[in-house]
């Protein structure tokens, strides 16, 4: 594998990602109508039940759609990671997965450029969301704005290898209804995205270990801090190790057809 | 440059898809792989193609096998699927040059091949076109245009003529044949349409995952002292269990 092929490769994969993207238009602003709802309905509903103290990374006190933006744009990626990693499974026996394996550049190599040129698309999403959550005043300041950039785009791979990790590992998540209730709501409710942890401690000590132990609640804490120009480096540490920790499980463990398992 | 498979077992849990199956390509020339649904076909393309691993035996093409070397052998092999692989979405050149970066090759130089590839399948005015506003023959000359973009020296193609009509069929059986002898191309072409053989070509028949007959397809005339190779698939995929011929 030379260094030219790879980059070609990696160029066509992406350049494909894209084509598709400009063309599902509508499954872009699906995709955005998610956490729009959440920020101006459920964020409305709920400020009033839930006090935000001054706590890191914020230097003030900040309204509580401040506080859930960040854990939004993580929970965009955990949808497209999770979508895309089960639509590479379904299609391994189907069009776009046979003409990708027919390359004779290395499997891993190519599902890690699959990987990334979904998180980099996911990424337009992300920002899209957070131009619109400017009309709710979510207002990090503009340098966050690239500071965030390479912590979206590890939280984005984190999330698309833990799918492809789960759904080449576990039969019955094989349907996305599946996915929801055992992973993306689990996944989503036990971290700080929506409540800062010591909300959780209050309430139940083993409820707030399980969110501890929650890749995402350190990847959501990555993003706000990266937004506010801060580095949290526990949350980098574990995000970066539960990337590389499921990126190799996932490849190793990928199977192109599914009867082969 | 010769291609073979060697002593190839392949299971499905408990369902045996083929049984110790051996034969060899030689370079250049229509090869028919024969047998009714469900004889091994696409279990065959699978190996050949790495979707899946194999249990037993080896594929080798010259001294590279398919264990230890298999870049090297998706390098010399393009490969049709039976179900359409194209991007209904994206038009005919970007699924082509999709399969050209896939293959490391530059897209400047992907250009020129899928000029030059086009032009031989006769569609160089339709690759601006999305794949969805094509006809099925039309879908099929892109998927062989894109096997061939890298330069493969063997050409899989696996039942490829499945739902087209009969002219169709003819037309695409047609270009093909003509591909095999103006680039010296060696093709495997699966099918159970007895219609797409010619007597004069190499044939390997798969019954039940047992190689059956690995020949000419006159051999199977006088083999089955039927007078027509279509009787004489018939006849010989009927019989309860056959010899390897």
């Amino acid at each position: 594998m030379n260094l030219i092929s790879s980059w070609h490769c990696f160029k066509g994969i992406l350049v494909r990602e894209f084509l598709r993207f400009v063309q599902q238009r509508s499954r872009f602003l699906s995709a955005l109508v998610r956490p729009l709802l959440w920020l101006v309905v459920f964020a409305a509903g709920f400020r009033a039940a839930l006090g935000i103290s001054i706590i890191q990374p914020y230097d003030t006190y900040i309204t509580y759609e401040t506080y859930i933006a960040p854990g939004l744009c993580c929970m965009i990626l955990l949808f497209n990671g999770m979508q895309s990693s089960l639509s590479m499974v379904y299609d391994r026996e189907m069009g776009s997965m046979r003409v990708l394996l027919m390359s004779p550049l290395p499997r891993p190599y190519l599902l890690l450029c699959k990987m990334t040129a979904t998180a980099l698309i996911s990424l337009t999403q992300v920002y899209a969301f957070l131009a619109i959550a400017l009309l709710v005043e979510v207002e990090p300041p503009l340098l966050g704005y690239l500071y965030v950039l390479p912590a979206l785009l590890l939280v984005a791979l984190l999330l698309s290898s833990l799918g492809l990790f789960l759904s080449t590992r576990i039969r019955q998540l094989e349907n996305f209804a599946g996915v929801m209730n055992f992973v993306i709501f689990p996944m989503f409710f036990l971290s700080s995205a929506l409540y800062p942890l010591w909300k959780m401690q209050e309430a139940s000590e083993w409820l707030y270990w399980i969110c501890m132990i929650n890749p995402f609640t350190h990847a959501v804490e990555l993003v706000r801090y990266a937004l506010y120009l801060k580095l949290n480096s526990d949350a980098l540490i574990i995000t970066a190790g539960t990337t590389l920790l499921f990126t190799l499980l996932a490849v190793t463990g990928f199977r192109p057809q599914k009867n082969s398992r | 440059m010769s291609i073979s498979v060697d002593s190839i077992s392949f299971r499905y849990g408990p369902r045996q898809a083929l049984q110790d199956i051996s034969f060899t390509l030689n370079r250049g020339g229509f090869h028919g792989l024969l047998g009714p649904n469900g004889a091994g076909k696409s279990t065959l393309f699978s190996l050949i193609t790495r979707l899946n691993a194999l249990q037993q035996g080896d594929i080798r093409i010259d001294d590279a096998s398919i264990r230890r070397q298999p870049a090297s052998l998706m390098r010399r092999i393009g490969v049709v699927f039976q179900q359409s692989t194209l991007d209904l979405d994206l038009t005919v050149a970007q699924n082509l040059l999709y399969h050209a970066s896939l293959h490391g090759i530059s897209s400047r130089d992907a250009r020129q091949r899928i000029d030059t590839e086009l032009q031989r399948m006769e569609m160089s005015d339709r690759a601006h076109d999305k794949v969805r506003a094509l006809n099925g023959g039309h879908r099929r000359r892109v998927e062989i245009a894109r096997a061939l973009l890298h330069r493969p020296e063997i050409l899989l193609l696996d039942e490829p003529t499945v739902g087209l009509d009969p002219q169709t069929r003819r037309s695409l059986n047609h270009h093909v044949r003509k591909l095999c002898e103006e680039e010296n191309l060696t093709v495997l072409w699966a099918t159970h349409l007895m219609e797409e053989i010619n007597e004069d070509d190499s044939i390997i028949l798969l019954h039940k995952g047992c190689l059956l007959v690995d020949d000419r397809a006159a051999t199977l005339l006088s083999l089955s002292g039927q007078n027509t190779i279509s009787d004489a698939f018939h006849h010989l995929t009927t019989l309860p269990q056959q010899e390897s011929v």
